[in-house]
Parts: C-alpha cells; structure tokens; sequence
C-alpha cells in the first residue's frame, strides 16, 4: 500500500505542476481530428443524462459516467 | 521525528516542489524569424523574406479552434488599418486537409493572405504550443513578440505593439 | 472513514496547489452557448413515463458560464410491483437545476444545485468540481464532490418521515494519447445513510394460507457505501467516424457487483447527417440480503424483494439520429439540431420471480423479464 504521505508529495505535484509547462506529444496544432465535435464524450448533455437516469432507476450500480477533456485544447 | 521537525520538513518538501514547477520565464532578446515559403490560397507562394521591411503579424489558426475564428474579424480591422504604413498580415491555416478552412472562409472572408502549412513545418519551427498563436516580426525580420491564445480584447495590446513596431527604422 | 478523510486531504491538497498556482496567460475554453428541448418517453415492464427536459447554458467574458435545467417525469404505473401488491397510480416528478462555472487559467471551478420533487420525495443535492488541463493540455483531472439530502414520506400516512444523506466523491482523468485516440478513467464513491428502501414495497414469505406466501415490509440497513471504476476510449476512424468502448466495474456494501460494457459508433453522412448506434450489456449480483421468497416471516434482519437489487441482466440496443441546420432569418443561433434516439432495452431477472400467472407453487413462478422503449426526440440550438 503507497504510504499516504508519498501520495500526497505526488499529488501535490501534480497540482503544482499545472504551473509548469511541458512539451506534449500531440501538439497544439495537431488536435484536428480530436477536437472534431464528434469526438466528444458527451456531445448532447440533455440526451445522455437522461438515458444515465433510465439506467440508474433500474439498475444496483451507479456512478462514474464521467467524461472532461479531449476538444481543441485552444487558449 | 518530533511535530516540529515534520512540520520543517513537509514545508521544505513543499519549497521544493514550488520552485520545480514555477513557470519558467520568458526568455529574452529578439531571435530572427525562421524563413518560410508556403502555397498562398490566391495563388502562387509567399515568403517571409518577401515581406523584409514591413512589420509581420503572423497568425497561426485552424478552423476548428474556437478563439481562432474569434480573433479573425480583429485581425482583418488590423490589416485594413495598418497595411498602408507597411504592415503584413499571414494567416497560417495548420490543417492537414484544406476543406475546412476554405469552407470557413467561404462564409467569412477576410482581406488578409491565407497561406497554408500542412505538414505543420513551420508550426514546428516556430514552437507554436497554443492555438491560436501570434508572432510579430520587426521590420529587420526579427520576433519581438509571441502571444499564445485569444481572448477577446487582447487586439488591444496587438495594436499597440505594432504601432510602436511601425514607428521603427527598416 | 479513513478512505473519506484521505480522499478529502487529497482534494483539498489539490485545490490549495490550483488556487496557488499564478493564472498564466495561457487558458482554457468554456464550451459553447446552446439551449436543448427535449421530450422522453420510456414504456416497459407496465410503466409509461414521459416528459420535457430544458437546458439551457450561456457564458459570459469567456470567464463565467451559467446553465439551468428543468425536467418533469409524468408516471403512469401499473409495473410488476404496483400489480401484485398495490394498484396502479400517476403522479409527477419536478427537478430544476442551476449550475455557474469559473474558468481561471486552466482550471475549471463548478457548483451546481438540483431540487427533485415528488408528492413522496424531496431531494436536494449540491455539487462542486474542479477541473485541470495540463501536460501541455493532454491530460485533464476533474475531482467532483456532491452532497445530498432527501425527505422521504408515504402517501397516505401523514406521521411518516424518513430522511436520506448522500455523499459522492469522484475522481475522473481524461488523456489525450495520439492525435485519434483519447483515454478516460473515473473513480466514484457513492456513500448512503438512512431510509434507503421504498415505503410500499413488501417482500414475501412462505405461509400456510391458501396464496402459499404472505407479505410483510422490506427492511434494508442504514447504510450503503459503493465504489465504481469507469475505463473508457474513444477513436477517430480515417473516414471521419468515432467508436467508443467503455467498460465499468461497480460493488458496494450490500454485495451487489455488476459489470457494464458498452460500445458506441458515430458516424457523420455527409454536412448534415449523424448517426449513432450503441450497444450496452450490463450484469448485476444481487444484494447479500436480497430474496424472492424467505422461509418464514422476519427470518433476517435485512429483508429485499426489489428487483432492482436481484441478480440480473439487461441489454440495450439503440440508434440516433441528428440533422443540424441553419434557421433561416435568425442569425442569433448560429446553428440548430433536431434529433431522435430510440433505445430497445431488455431486462431479464434470475431470482425474481413473476407472481401474475397462477397454478405455481410458491417459488416456482417463472423468472420476470421485460422489455422497455425509450425514446428521446430533442432540438439544440447555438447561440
């Protein structure tokens, strides 16, 4: 088990380094495809909370349906 | 370890990790514009070194990109205004494939070349690393600024940089 | 629980490092103005449920984004359950939404309230999220806590009143890996306390009287604690199309476990077109103190006979279709949509059984299956 401590300093890092900047494999101009508005998770919110509300009533389980990111990554 | 050493030393550990991930600053001096030579959309090719003695905006966009297609009526307003005291404007599209950007620019046009970079060459040789992306290039063919992103009222701080720009010797 | 409080420590770590950190120039895009109007229709297992469904959301200086909802369920019942040991009933659920976003550099902050209201159920629910492009935009992180309350009472019972308290935390990571492929993982905690079952459902009993069996009210613990981890990818086909896999592995404390796996295709068909077709398949264990018929009366000090918590599986097929357009002499919305989705889902149960046919010995009846229609018929606009 990753002692909680360590867990923290890595986290925090992860926070901090939000700051900094570093070179990305996939570069700003090469999101074409990714910002394509077909790639997106969740393209109609409406239409898919509501198929996740259907589910949810009738089933046990719920939880993580997710989906931030991907898109142009512009600004 | 007592409670005032681990205090010492979470506080320590946090200093630390401040000062790796601090932003690191601009640098400065102004390096030479790298050359390019690219299909311009009303025919033929431009070059940069075609353009020596003017003050350049060059203007790195896609038609995908939000803030793009934001900033291009303010350019457009910048390159009618300024052409005449020797200001050029390139519009570089970064698209692999030119449907698109013609499709945009079919419904708005604007007056300012278009040239287009697929291979995404120049993009490379400039560092583009946000978009849209902004480089001003002094009359003797050097990078005095380079703005990554758009947000609306950043033309404001275009205009005054390239009129400061215009006021220089070539 | 230490899990909670490390899972708190973590959070507040990570929001104390984005507030610190200095706005760079450089910043992130809220995403674009629209309106949807929707109408639902859901028809399966002897229930018709149906209604609008409003969402509207506007940013303002690129800075700051407002949204609101509104969504009505209009329920006509007469499900497996109603029949058996009640009557068939409609009544009307209401929810109103709001929800204000704050973009400041990269990162996303986010609170939003919803109140449901039923003539039985009141819910109230809070939530905030923080959320962070880096690694040069690849990755996004969004850490999400929700905080509800609800007001349980029973139709015709003026003195009962129960009370529910929610706690979600979540955790969901978003990585871009090449320029067609995206990678998604979420984590969330769903933790439960007080009146967690339903005032009018009964479980059965074998008794000696003519019926073979006999009712008496479900009895569920206090508590419930559930974990749910989501993998997910989506990919960029060359001929312009996107496949999505996703696959989520759910337990909690009353010993349900379920899987859920589901495929999904968008394809475009020329400017105007989208189509989707998704495929899902989900299975549950039952919960550890869940039984279509108990021996005796109050023979366990948890008693269930809710299928929703019996060992099951479901399928859903279904298919979409979109047309955007231009309004024409509008030029305030910039581009319109109207969609229709239709979904055929088949629920099918291995320990609960269908009291409605006669001639079984209790315990015998055969296995409950149903079959639902779901359709959404919806208009976007962009302003």
């Amino acid at each position: 088990m990753i002692p909680s401590r360590a867990l923290f300093a890595a986290l925090a890092l992860l926070a901090f380094s939000g700051c900094s900047h570093v070179e990305p494999w996939v570069k700003p101009y090469e999101r074409e495809k990714l910002a394509d508005p077909i790639m997106a998770w969740d393209r109609d919110p409406v239409a898919s909370s509501y198929i996740l509300h259907v589910y949810e009533s009738r089933e046990g389980a719920r939880g993580a349906a997710g989906g931030a990111g991907g898109g142009c990554g512009c600004n | 370890m007592t409670m005032k050493g681990k205090q010492l030393h979470f506080a320590v550990l946090l200093t630390g990790l401040l000062a790796l991930s601090w932003p690191a600053l601009a640098t400065d001096g102004a390096p030479p514009a790298p050359e390019f030579r690219l299909a311009n959309r009303a025919g033929g090719e431009m070059s940069l070194s075609g353009l020596r003695g003017q003050v350049v905006m060059i203007n790195f966009w896609a038609s995908w990109c939000g803030p793009c297609r934001q900033e291009f009526p303010a350019l457009d307003e910048m390159y009618r205004k300024y052409k005449p005291m020797g200001f050029a404007m390139v519009g570089i599209n970064v698209e692999s494939e030119k449907a698109d950007a013609e499709r945009f620019l079919g419904a708005r046009p604007v007056s300012f070349p278009i040239l287009f970079d697929p291979d995404n060459h120049v993009s490379g040789s400039y560092g583009v690393s946000a978009m849209p992306t902004t480089v001003l290039v002094d009359r003797k063919g050097h990078i005095r600024w380079q703005h990554r992103a758009y947000k609306p009222g950043d033309e404001a701080e275009y205009i005054a940089q390239i009129r400061a720009m215009l006021r220089e010797p070539s | 629980m230490q899990l909670t409080r490390t899972i708190r420590s973590i959070a507040i770590t990570l929001a104390a490092g984005w507030l610190f950190c200095p706005a760079p120039s450089i910043a992130g895009v809220l995403p674009e103005d629209r309106a949807d109007l929707m109408y639902h229709y859901y028809d399966g297992g002897g229930v018709q449920i149906d209604g609008p469904s409003v969402l509207v959301r506007k940013k303002f200086k690129e800075k700051y984004a407002v949204n609101a909802s509104y969504y009505v369920d209009m329920v006509s019942s007469a499900s497996i359950d109603v029949i058996t040991t009640a009557s068939p009933y409609k009544e009307e659920r209401t929810q109103y939404g709001l929800g204000f976003e704050y973009l400041r550099g990269k990162v996303t902050y986010a609170a939003s309230f919803s109140n449901s209201k039923e003539n039985d159920y009141d819910a109230d629910t809070a939530s905030f999220s923080i959320s962070q492009d880096m690694f040069g935009d690849l990755t996004t992180v969004q850490l999400f806590f929700s905080r509800g309350k609800d007001d349980v009472t029973r139709r015709g019972d003026d003195v009962f009143s129960e009370k529910v308290d929610r706690h979600i935390y979540g955790i969901d990571v978003s990585q871009i890996v090449s320029k067609k492929l995206i990678l998604g993982a979420s984590w969330e905690t769903i933790a439960e306390e007080g009146f967690l079952n339903n005032p009018y459902r009964q479980v059965r009993y074998v008794d000696a009287v003519p019926l073979g069996y006999s009712y008496e009210p479900e009895r569920y613990p206090h508590t419930r604690t559930g974990n749910a981890l989501a993998l997910r990818a989506r990919y960029y086909l060359p001929y312009r199309a996107a496949l999505q896999g996703d696959y989520r592995w759910y337990n909690d404390t009353w010993g349900i476990d379920a899987n859920t796996l589901e495929i999904a295709y968008t394809q475009p068909i020329g400017d105007r077109l989208m189509f989707d077709v998704h495929f899902r398949y989900y299975m549950q264990g039952g919960a550890d103190f869940y039984s279509d018929l108990y021996p005796r009366a109050n023979s366990q000090n948890f008693l269930a006979r809710d299928k929703e918590l019996a060992t099951m599986d479901s399928q859903t097929l279904g298919f979409g279709l979109g047309y955007e357009f231009k309004v024409p002499r509008v030029e305030f919305i910039q581009k319109a949509s109207v969609n229709l989705k239709y979904d055929f889902m088949r629920f099918n149960y291995d320990d609960f059984r269908d009291l409605r046919p006669t001639g079984y010995a209790p315990g015998t009846e055969p296995l409950y299956s149903f079959d639902a229609n779901v359709i959404r018929l919806f208009f976007s606009g962009w302003f």
